[in-house]
């Protein structure tokens, strides 16, 4: 089976709209959302939840005050500061490495697992989609993107679907490293500015970096054609293959307001054709050939 | 007082609001970027960086001369760092998290220190603006160690801007805590609402007073704004689509040098959430 994961480095340059698009397009595809702590594919795929799980990853020291003698030991040793004055720990500063747990003489430190989050197997009107909520400023991004691909494949497999299109994270740590290892191919959607070249240049180096072999397309492209040609050059420059332009359209927003596609919203618009050609490019150029 | 500037979807304009406002108040004012997987701040605002430091995180590294491969240490760490196998010590420093468990708990004292790059952090100046960013290092996967770097440099008698990553897990929450007031950037749409609800929810986590502004206004629908409504949380700004704006923008340049009418309305943006945490702190 493959697996294409479209980042971007940069946020909103239009992953999750163009993965819905390709959704439309593509055949016998598994859809995975790995951009677990703000998803968003759901809001268009509109999935029907069959299976949820929950996600149990990292645990949390709690203090009993009964069996606490105020001793200091734990305080000395955590080198987060998450244990106050008065003996409690800050949930949300405490980074889950056991420590004040393993030293505490009273062995008044509990060291419970977390839930820090939920998955989901569902079925959407493009197939099926594994996705995941990571609980709102919780840790442990990373395995969770691990998990959701691991389980996106598994569905895909089950259902005798050869390709799994992962909507990934932005930027360029844990979430976005968990979701490239082992990837067939890396989509980056790239946008025409400053802060968008300079965002692609690192997640390609990235992407180098863990030997993912990537491609390259350029969104809202006619917003700074100078600035998109050259994201183009660096590309080239790097083996990451460009697969087109798309112009800058209303029509994905139009669409992401009504819950569609920008197929299911307007297929002869400019935005759409520009997607359907640099699909067709992904699938024979690069997909057939990893 | 620190203003922390954030949103829960990408691009929604954290970067724009934070450098126009910065540039818009001048001196006596810092510009933080813990947008560290992507510092984007400093190409708006073209900083003389006067000072570049390395920022490494300890990690450990075993003295075999000293090992007895008790194991105490693989037992100790949460994070698979470092396990015996056979009959030598295997640390993986990329996942170490630094809590120096294995070396409190090693009973033969065989392990010590070293650093493992987490990228560097470069400091300047834009005339009265004081500047500070982290650059995480390509194929490090924790930010939130540098992002507490890069935050060390905030100066209480300085009114302190913080330029947040997307997302609303632990990246986000160190680039938040203990600010005064966050500023949540957004946008009308079905996305841009969805990863506000998340922002919300984590601002409210840490119990810290909040507004919004609104970029590309006219683009979505009013879901936002209803939700503002029924939420409570004050719109401070509204910033509508122009294609002028977007095309500065692609070029490096800030709203208030196309448009110096818009520095009045960034000065605004400051005053009303100054009075705000004014208020809630008396």
């Amino acid at each position: 089976m493959k697996e294409l994961v479209v980042i971007s480095g940069k946020g909103g340059t239009g992953k999750t709209s163009l993965l819905a698009a390709f959704a439309s397009l593509a055949k016998g595809k598994a859809l995975c959302d790995a951009d677990v702590d703000a998803a968003d594919l759901h809001l268009i795929m509109d999935p029907r939840v069959e299976e949820r799980h929950d996600f149990e990853s990292g645990h949390e020291a709690v203090i009993i005050r009964d069996m606490c003698t105020q001793c200091g030991l734990c305080r000395e040793l955590c080198r987060w500061n998450a244990i106050n004055e008065d003996f409690i720990v800050d949930p949300i500063v405490c980074e889950g490495c056991g420590v004040c747990h393993y030293f505490c003489p009273e062995k008044a430190i509990e060291f419970p697992l977390k839930t820090c989050g939920e998955w989901y197997l569902s079925e959407t009107r493009f197939g099926p989609m594994a996705h995941a909520r990571l609980g709102i400023a919780e840790e442990n991004s990373g395995k969770l993107v691990s998990l959701i691909r691991k389980e996106g494949k598994k569905l895909a497999e089950k259902k005798n679907l050869d390709l799994l299109l992962t909507d990934g994270p932005p930027g360029i740590g844990c979430p976005v490293i968990a979701s490239l290892g082992g990837a067939t191919a890396t989509l980056i959607v790239a946008e025409p500015t400053v802060s968008g070249k300079h965002d692609m240049e690192r997640v390609a180096e990235l992407a180098a970096f863990f030997k993912v072999p990537a491609m390259v397309c350029v969104n809202k492209f006619d917003l700074n054609p100078d600035m998109g040609q050259a994201i183009e050059a660096f590309a080239r420059e790097r083996n990451v293959a460009v697969m087109g332009r798309i112009p800058f359209d209303p029509v994905f927003t139009k669409a992401m307001v009504q819950g569609k596609t920008i197929f299911e919203f307007d297929d002869h618009s400019e935005g759409s054709r520009a997607v359907k050609d640099i699909w067709e490019k992904i699938v024979t150029a690069q997909l057939n050939r990893l | 007082m620190i203003i922390s500037i954030a949103s829960g979807k990408g691009g929604t304009g954290k970067t724009t609001v934070a450098t126009n406002m910065a540039v818009s108040l001048g001196g006596d004012v810092q510009l933080l970027d813990c947008d560290v997987e992507e510092p984007n701040a400093y190409l708006f605002i073209h900083p003389v960086i006067n000072e570049v430091k390395t920022i490494t995180t300890p990690v450990p590294e075993v003295d075999m001369e000293k090992c007895n491969l008790c194991g105490k240490c693989g037992e100790i760490c949460q994070f698979k760092a470092i396990v015996v196998i056979g009959k030598t010590v295997l640390p993986f420093p990329e996942m170490c998290h630094s809590c120096g468990g294995c070396m409190e708990v090693c009973p033969e004292k065989a392990i010590t220190e070293t650093g493992r790059e987490l990228g560097v952090i470069e400091r300047g100046r834009r005339n009265g603006l004081e500047f500070v960013h982290g650059k995480l290092r390509v194929g490090e996967a924790m930010s939130p160690p540098l992002i507490r770097k890069v935050r060390e440099y905030a100066r209480p008698d300085m009114l302190t801007i913080i330029d947040a990553p997307p997302g609303t897990s632990c990246p986000v929450i160190a680039s938040m805590k203990g600010a005064d007031f966050v500023l949540l950037v957004t946008e009308p749409t079905p996305f841009g609402l969805n990863d506000l609800k998340l922002a919300v929810g984590a601002v409210n986590i840490l119990g810290i007073p909040c507004g919004l502004v609104i970029n590309r206004s006219d683009m979505g629908d009013d879901k936002v704004k209803i939700y503002a409504e029924k939420e409570n949380l004050p719109i401070l700004m509204e910033i509508p689509f122009d294609r002028k704006i977007a095309e500065a923008y692609s070029r490096g340049e800030m709203i208030v040098e196309v448009m110096p009418e818009w520095k009045e309305k960034f000065l605004k943006l400051y005053h009303q959430i100054e009075e705000i945490s004014f208020h809630k702190n008396h």
